[in-house]
């Protein structure tokens, strides 16, 4: 069984039997959990068919979130993508769009799925349903790869973190943003080597990043890095699939992260008191949602 | 953890521990109180109850103490449903000493006047420790199904009562004695393996030296 303790030992056992890691992983994971691969197949296309719809929720152009900050974003990308005037594409304005959508969806008091936290919940989904629908990937492809988001995000969790008051948001949109990177990487018919690389190169890029919301809500800076992490896994699967090596392997780049982690001031791990929550501006928020 | 605790929960936002923790702790109050709810008391602690409007805690407390589950579209419309079912909500904010940052305390009154008082802590991830309950120090987490019994101080009660749950095949998973603090009644809290049929918590029920027995679900 595997211990999740290491990106090496998801891939090790991919090449080896020559399978893909999503394959070695609901495998692995039905033997734990006592259960056959087919319901646990079922219990994640639930959750892939929840992601599926809070994407769509997200769109709604009147919606405000809870404290009344946030809201429409959504709604703006896609139009923007819709009519032919973003500068990168339909896909990566749509997997824009998705991103914002999920998490203002979260914002909203709508239904998500935690991916893996609520705060970065808008990344994974973004990324798989907006390829999947351009490329017209069936479904079962699509739901199989979070298997292998899930492994690299479990092996993360065990060995950095994903709580943004533990490792600040390079934890959680970085963790995010690493997982959606893997399993593009595979969807897209990268091998479990590739998918490793993906995964080390997508948190190289976000190393550091401190997680200081505004008036401690999950929805300033939030909601916009998400978008960021969707689109730092795509730049990071793009390298991967094109053969680039990440120079530092995964394992060594999470123990990185979570060197970072520990070394990061509290102030900048969640409390709010810092970084752009500490702004004129941040401040002012705060005082307009709790009146202190 | 596995890996539905990487993809997962299903929940309705913004926060795991500030909406999704909040209502699962409701949800327990609920439980524990064991009837239909017609007025409750919520006192917000630590950051719970310096963000709690801008996380929808408030909302999600109500919804849990209304039964529902940390999916529940309902959640966000908790008010209005507490309303049309009568149930009277008030909230309230201070500083419990000595507890999680993000912890709640709910008196919950019932149609027939019982009342129950619940504390509890979001400790992350949708996760909650039950902490209190009328006046009593516990530690339950809700995940497994619970027995609460209430007992007279004297030598035995524990092989009798466990010797009953050994007759209907029921393991234990996790056991701990406390003293109540009033009269020095004893507390047992036992998490079980598996579900129990409430035939069993009646016959501990009419035991001997027995107070009072609480069969609470996993939620």
């Amino acid at each position: 069984m595997f211990k999740y303790d290491s990106i090496a030992e998801l891939v090790g056992e991919a090449e080896k039997r020559g399978i893909k890691i999503s394959d070695a992983v609901i495998e692995d994971q039905a033997e734990s959990c006592e259960t056959s691969k087919e319901e646990l197949y079922k219990k994640m296309l639930k959750s892939f068919r929840v992601m599926q719809t809070s994407v769509e929720d997200g769109f709604d152009s009147d919606a405000r979130s809870v404290s009344g900050l946030t809201g429409g974003s959504a709604w703006k990308m896609r139009k923007q993508a819709d009519e032919g005037k973003n500068i990168c594409g339909h896909l990566f304005g749509e997997a824009m769009a998705m991103a914002l959508a999920v998490s203002e969806t979260n914002a909203c008091m709508g239904k998500i799925v935690a991916a893996p936290t609520a705060g970065s919940c808008g990344i994974l989904p973004a990324v798989i349903i907006s390829v999947m629908n351009e490329k017209n990937i069936p479904t079962e492809k699509a739901v199989m790869s979070l298997f292998t988001a899930s492994a690299f995000g479990l092996v993360i969790a065990n060995k950095a973190s994903i709580a943004g008051a533990e490792g600040g948001c390079q934890a959680e949109c970085g963790t995010a943003s690493a997982m959606a990177a893997a399993a593009l990487t595979e969807m897209c018919g990268g091998t479990p080597k590739m998918a490793a690389d993906a995964c080390a190169i997508a948190i190289k890029n976000i190393l550091g990043l401190v997680c200081d919301p505004v008036a401690g809500l999950v929805e300033i800076p939030c909601i916009k890095r998400n978008a960021m992490g969707t689109a730092n896994a795509f730049t990071a699967a793009e390298l991967a699939l094109a053969g680039i090596e990440s120079a530092i392997p995964a394992d060594e780049v999470i123990w990185a992260m979570k060197k970072v982690g520990d070394s990061m001031p509290q102030t900048l791990r969640e409390t709010g008191d810092g970084g752009l929550a500490a702004t004129p501006t941040g401040k002012k928020l705060r005082k307009q949602v709790f009146g202190e | 953890m596995d890996v539905f605790d990487i993809i997962g929960p299903i929940m309705i936002g913004p926060s795991s521990s500030h909406t999704a923790g909040a209502a699962r702790i409701g949800r327990y109050a609920l439980n524990i109180l064991g009837a239909k709810p017609v007025k409750a008391d919520i006192y917000f602690s630590g950051s719970f109850a310096k963000t709690y409007k801008g996380h929808g805690t408030d909302k999600a407390v109500v919804a849990g103490i209304l039964g529902m589950d940390t999916d529940d579209p309902g959640i966000k419309y908790s008010f209005d449903t507490a309303k049309h079912r009568g149930l009277d909500f008030a909230f309230h904010t201070c500083e419990i000493e000595n507890s999680h940052p993000n912890t709640a305390f709910i008196v919950l009154e019932s149609e027939a006047g019982k009342t129950v008082e619940v504390q509890g802590a979001s400790i992350g991830g949708g996760n909650i420790v039950i902490t209190k309950i009328n006046g009593t120090p516990v530690e339950i987490t809700g995940k497994f199904t619970t027995l609460i019994v209430l007992h007279r101080n004297i030598p035995g009660m524990i092989s009798d009562v466990t010797s009953v749950l050994a007759k209907h095949d029921i393991n234990i998973g996790r056991f701990d004695l406390r003293r109540s603090p009033k009269g020095g009644k004893g507390v047992m809290i036992i998490e079980l393996d598996s579900d129990v049929p409430e035939s069993v918590n009646e016959e501990i029920k009419s035991m001997k030296n027995v107070i009072d027995s609480t069969l609470l679900k996993a939620i």
